[in-house]
């Protein structure tokens, strides 16, 4: 631990170090983008994410209104699924194996699940990226994380076009632990040769629903 | 590391065990004559830098408002500078108020022995780490070494250098200066639990580290990090990674430590949309990286139960006090002015002798050690003081920088700093060159007989480049030719072209 003093001291450092007239705090000129120009949930938003995430190699299944068929195409050839809490039931129906993290799995229990089911809070269409941030069917951080499949339904109207339009959605609950997914895990380590699976999931799998399928549960990762 | 012993094969970069993280080699062209040399090194830097700088060509060209998120982001961060004292506060108040512990470092031995004692109040004899530049640059490894913890870099190319007893070379991709069948050859003898049969395939070699890996995120209890930048406003740290390994890190354990430097503070949440763009774009040359985790304090169920945010000053303080040098602490680690470096790719890292090397390194190094300050380090021939002089100026990095760091300007002001340490200096040979200049070129008949002078020069070296001058001139022949003087002057050239007609 560091006394008050270590930290008066680099505060004052620091307040030295400006001078006796500190710099004026400057004027930040905000004219980028700060919107999006595809509306949210728009089928050329749709379009663009899912191209997006096809160039990081992710798997993209697009949808209308059987989310479960699609589910359970995609997870097909496993047999255990984590799902956590606030997936709705009816996307379900078609799965064998499902696990529930309810007492919390160990490490050691979760690497031997192969695969994870869950929501998301926004997806951005530009830059391929589905943002996790702990609600209603996305569970704790380490659910995503350690199976090596991670199957993600994103609905249309959490599809917004640009990064800025994502930050104002995510600015409702900063505090909120985030996990920005643009694709699987990769590298360029290695002569800066692209190798996509190294400790994230090595198999992401998105669902983009085009269409409402109906039912309240589907907005409630949107609290 | 005993283990390395007998293994003779994997010789580590640079071969002296270097000493401080900041200054380990000697001066910038002794250590360019050694690594020019190295064609392996070169070939290695060039397919690397060029394929990197087409990337990021690519994706910055595709935003039609970069300009605009250049500039914002150069505002932000000249803003952080200004009001560094009150943003600083504000951080340290919301980590605490979401149950972190802020500690504040003002040197690299401090910040050191206070992640030492969270490793130990942990109870922890091993660590895994992500890559983090702030814990390059205080040694953090060597200092948990020394208190018998044994720190795991958890980045593949960290890794690399890690086993190999490496130093960095480059800050995104440490291990730039090995190539695939290096790398073979560095997991086979000193991984311990190698495949056997490993190739010298990017994609099994990765693999490979995968499985060297996972026990050690699995088991670990306590992890330690650096940070991309944290949001005063809220207390949320950010961490931007490709490979997952910061994901399990940051996840896993039940203790986590993010060392950062006091100037990665950004003011508000809403900051993230500028800096996200910017920074993924301008780094690996994507439209986003992997995995970006953002975090504030300790989540009940979800993470780590004890977090700690160590603020580390190191240098920092003393670069802000240098008004035309401030602006590298606006540096968000990018790595986009090393790609693009003339410099940087024909000598690579190592040369610069400090975990920061390139054009950033060569204006960062010198501030955070206090070049030409009273008892710190001066003159072209020191370590340090050489850095501002390891460019051609060609302005590459200005260009590349996503927040629009003048990088020459800086260097040339730190030339300056480096030569002249107490500011005022008797004239050098080229302040009485430029003075004699400013003589002869005020003057029609001075100018005249200095061109007929170069002429007969011209014409006694055939206008060939001139190798080799007598002192003074030497000064200059030692290290570049003089080029091959005209066999006539301009204004000689042009009166006979003319005739004297008019």
């Amino acid at each position: 631990m560091t006394g008050p003093t270590v930290r008066e001291e680099m505060l004052a450092r620091v307040r030295t170090a400006l001078g006796p007239q500190p710099p004026a705090p400057a004027g930040v000129p905000r004219d980028y983008r700060r919107t999006g120009t595809l509306p949210r949930g728009s089928a050329e938003a749709l379009d663009l994410l899912a191209d997006r995430l096809e160039d990081y190699r992710a798997t993209v299944v697009r949808s209308t209104d059987d989310v479960a068929a699609a589910v359970a195409a995609l997870l097909a050839d496993v047999d255990s699924v984590l799902v956590p809490d606030g997936v709705p039931e009816d996307w379900l129906t078609g799965l064998t194996g499902t696990v529930r993290d309810a007492p919390p799995l160990s490490h050691d229990q979760l690497d031997n699940v192969a695969a994870v089911l869950t929501t998301c809070r926004v997806a951005i269409a530009e830059t391929g990226t589905v943002v996790l941030d702990g609600g209603p069917g996305q569970g704790r951080r380490a659910l995503t994380l350690v199976p090596d499949r991670h199957v993600v339904v994103v609905l249309a109207d959490q599809v917004v076009h640009a990064v800025p339009d994502a930050v104002a959605v995510l600015a409702a609950h900063p505090h909120r632990p985030l996990t920005w997914i643009s694709g699987p895990s990769a590298t360029s380590d290695i002569e800066l040769v692209r190798v996509e699976g190294v400790h994230g999931p090595r198999d992401l799998r998105v669902v983009i629903v085009a269409a409402p399928t109906g039912g309240g549960t589907l907005t409630a990762s949107r609290t | 590391m005993s283990t390395f012993l007998g293994m003779p094969t994997v010789r580590p970069h640079p071969a002296d065990p270097p000493g401080a993280p900041l200054r380990w080699g000697p001066s910038f062209p002794e250590a360019a004559h050694q690594t020019l040399r190295d064609e392996q090194l070169r070939a290695n830097l060039r397919t690397a830098t060029r394929t990197i700088r087409d990337k990021r060509r690519r994706v910055t060209a595709e935003l039609g408002d970069w300009e605009q998120l250049r500039d914002a982001g150069a505002a932000i961060k000249a803003d952080v500078m200004a009001r560094l004292p009150e943003l600083l506060t504000e951080l340290e108040a919301n980590v605490t108020a979401h149950g972190g512990v802020v500690h504040w470092a003002r040197d690299a031995a401090e910040a050191n022995a206070v992640v030492t004692e969270i490793v130990r109040a942990a109870g922890a004899r091993e660590v895994v780490k992500v890559k983090s530049m702030a814990t390059q640059e205080i040694g953090l490894n060597d200092a948990l070494a020394a208190a018998g913890i044994d720190a795991v870099e958890t980045d593949l190319a960290e890794r690399i250098v890690q086993l190999a007893g490496d130093m960095p070379s480059h800050i995104l991709v440490p291990a730039i200066h090995r190539n695939r069948a290096e790398i073979q050859e560095i997991f086979t003898h000193r991984m311990g639990d190698a495949p056997a049969g490993l190739s010298d395939e990017p994609r099994e070699l990765a693999m490979a580290a995968r499985a060297h890996l996972r026990a050690r995120f699995l088991r670990a209890e306590v992890a330690i990090s650096g940070a991309n930048m944290a949001i005063a406003e809220t207390g949320t740290v950010a961490v931007v990674e490709s490979e997952g390994n910061g994901r399990m890190c940051l996840t896993l354990p039940r203790v986590l430590v993010t060392v950062m430097g006091i100037e990665k503070v950004l003011p508000t949440f809403t900051d993230l949309e500028v800096f996200l763009q910017l920074l993924p774009r301008s780094s690996t040359g994507e439209r986003m990286n992997p995995y970006t985790s953002m975090w504030t304090g300790v989540t009940p169920g979800d993470g780590p139960s004890e977090f700690h945010l160590v603020l580390l000053d190191n240098g920092r303080t003393r670069a802000l006090a240098d008004e035309l040098g401030r602006p590298a602490l606006h540096c968000i680690r990018c790595s986009a002015c090393l790609n693009v470096c003339p410099v940087y790719e024909h000598t690579g890292g190592h040369a610069y002798g400090s975990v920061y090397p390139g054009p950033i390194g060569a204006i960062l190094t010198p501030q955070l050690l206090g070049l030409g300050e009273e008892g710190g380090p001066f003159g072209a021939h020191d370590p340090t003081g050489s850095l501002p002089f390891a460019s051609t100026l060609c302005g590459a990095c200005y260009e590349a920088c996503p927040v629009k760091i003048d990088i020459p300007s800086a260097l040339v002001h730190l030339r300056e700093r480096s030569l002249h340490p107490d500011g005022g200096h008797p004239p050098t040979a080229t302040d009485l060159a430029m003075v004699g200049a400013a003589r002869v070129l005020a003057s029609g008949r001075l100018l005249r007989l200095a061109g007929w002078a170069a002429a007969l020069v011209g014409r006694a070296t055939g206008g060939r480049p001139i190798h080799w001058l007598p002192w003074p001139g030497s000064l200059w022949t030692r290290v570049r030719d003089v080029p091959g003087l005209p066999r006539r002057s301009l204004s000689a050239w042009w009166r006979d072209r003319q005739g004297w007609s008019r």
